[in-house]
């Protein structure tokens, strides 16, 4: 079933009857050439682009869940390329562009909305740093522009620009930034994969590895064993979990990073705005709530949920950014589980285990990086080698050095 | 979440800095430092975590209170406080080792 103008108009006409699901309730054949464990975001994008762009198609991906009960759901939906160091400017802008033509390529409407994020400076210094991102994504062929205080307040008119301690001095916008609907994006890697063959396994999860002479040969799941030549982890936030059962230790912490969403509002906010002062970021969505969220909870987490302490730091944020939301009720809040690695960095990469390879490691970058993160996986999965947008996320690079520590923070992962 | 220091009694979690899974500091002579052995228990030291869902042995410093080192014994999945103790004096795990972590199904 294709999605047409056509189409949506004759299901109109025909009571809606014409709809099928998109995707097929998979059992496990005995082996597969590819298995994916994990059917989040970043999993069916990588089975997705297996089948499309790589040509393998026998491929299983199991979710232990539901598709979307993970983090796929459980972001804010910010999508943006506004980074600076080497390794990571061309994947996040690699990443970028894919989003521009997802919705063309796979068909399904993601609601892609090209708004623009727009990060607030406070100070000189602030500034400095900013001018230097800006050079350095421009350098790269990504977009930005450095605004003056007039410059955001034409944008975004209703900030505390004179508050005391956070006066607000500018900020650099990323005009190519802003929101997609993150449900439609994994149902439409779903759909796509689907259609081209893939087995898509809810309600299995992997338990063991197989293995063969150090080599792995399959998994054991709650649905049984399977066999496969080749296994990806796209398991964020559960990466050392699954990475233990072989026997690993990754440069991963996992920890809670709580979401909010206010009461609807009419059209307030027709971008993303960061705080640049302390750890906040807002959007609104299309049905009116405003989206925001910022620290993680420091400790490390299992728990989808976070502490009230956390959220009583986002809400002071809100309320030294914009005083005027302290009035609405808060719907909603909830918690995804980060893999929080050690220099803030993802990482898809082999690892010592003939086989297996990793997608982990995503830190707060995990939604945006869904293309990308899934074309890149496919590209290793698929020929062995990483793709050139992707080369630096290696394993090693803790061991040799070459980390990309965008923050400059060191190994915390809490501070991340 | 509320931590029970040894000294000031049960306080708020904003009281208290989180350093992570405690471990043994790799001990080497000084002429062993630059050896292979060195360098790879260093990089499992500083960039390796277990990050179990369960149990978790982790250092916290109480810096709006008495100002103690804490060892703490919690659980990932829940946040519940098992055990607390002063750090100085008592022994934090065992150094790296890959260990297989029992994984809840």
């Amino acid at each position: 079933m294709r999605f047409s103008g056509f189409s949506v108009l004759r299901n109109a006409l025909t009571g809606q009857s014409g709809w099928t699901p998109h995707w097929r309730k998979a059992s496990p054949k005995p082996a597969y050439d590819v298995i994916i464990i994990g059917g989040g975001g970043h999993g069916l994008a990588t089975a997705y682009y297996l089948a499309k762009e790589f040509g393998v198609t026998n491929v299983a991906v199991l979710e232990k869940g539901w598709v979307g009960s993970g983090n796929v759901g459980r972001n804010t939906t910010i999508i943006r390329s506004n980074y600076m160091l080497p390794g990571n400017i061309p994947f996040y802008e690699f990443s970028m562009k894919l989003w521009e033509g997802l919705e063309q390529d796979f068909n399904y409407n993601a609601m892609v909305s090209q708004r623009g994020v727009l990060n607030l400076y406070h100070s000189d210094g602030q500034r400095d740093a900013y001018v230097r991102r800006g050079n350095a994504m421009r350098l790269h062929g990504v977009d930005a522009e450095l605004l003056d205080r007039d410059g955001v307040r034409a944008i975004a008119p209703y900030l505390d620009f004179d508050n005391a301690r956070f006066p607000i001095q500018g900020g650099l916008l990323h005009r190519r930034g802003g929101t997609a609907r993150h449900d439609a994006v994994v149902w439409g890697y779903a759909r796509g994969a689907d259609a081209r063959g893939v087995d898509i396994i809810e309600n299995c999860e992997v338990t063991g590895f197989r293995m063969d002479d150090g080599r792995v040969v399959g998994v054991e799941t709650t649905r049984g064993p399977i066999g496969a030549k080749t296994v990806g982890m796209a398991v964020a936030g559960n990466s050392s979990k699954v990475a233990a059962l072989a026997g690993l230790r990754l440069p991963i912490e996992s920890h809670v990073l709580q979401a909010f969403v206010s009461e609807g509002v009419k059209p307030l906010i027709d971008t993303v705005i960061t705080f640049g002062a302390g750890h906040f970021y807002i959007s609104q969505s299309d049905k009116g709530g405003l989206v925001f969220g910022g620290d993680l909870d420091p400790f490390p987490s299992y728990a989808q949920r976070g502490s009230l302490s956390t959220f009583a730091d986002v809400t002071e944020n809100a309320m030294a950014l914009m005083p005027m939301i302290g009035r609405l009720r808060i719907l909603r809040s909830w918690g995804g589980i980060m893999d929080m690695s050690m220099d803030g960095s993802p990482i898809i990469d082999e690892t010592p285990v003939d086989g297996l390879y990793l997608n982990g490691g995503w830190c707060y970058g995990g939604f945006k990086a869904t293309p990308a993160s899934g074309f890149c996986f496919a590209h290793l999965l698929a020929r062995g080698t990483p793709h050139p947008a992707a080369a630096a996320y290696r394993l090693d690079r803790f061991a040799t050095g070459r980390v990309i520590d965008e923050k400059g923070v060191g190994p915390s992962p809490n501070l991340h | 979440m509320r931590i029970p220091c040894p000294f000031c009694g049960p306080r708020d979690v904003i009281e208290f800095t989180v350093h992570g899974e405690a471990r043994q500091r790799p001990v080497f002579e000084a002429h062993e430092l630059d050896t292979p052995a060195a360098r790879e228990a260093f990089v499992d030291y500083v960039y390796l975590r277990d990050n179990p869902a369960g149990l978790h042995v982790e250092h916290w410093y109480h810096g709006i209170g008495c100002q103690s080192w804490l060892l703490v014994t919690r659980d990932t999945r829940t946040h519940d406080i098992l055990e607390v103790a002063y750090a100085a004096g008592e022994e934090e795990p065992a150094p790296a080792v890959v260990r297989t972590m029992e994984v809840a199904s």
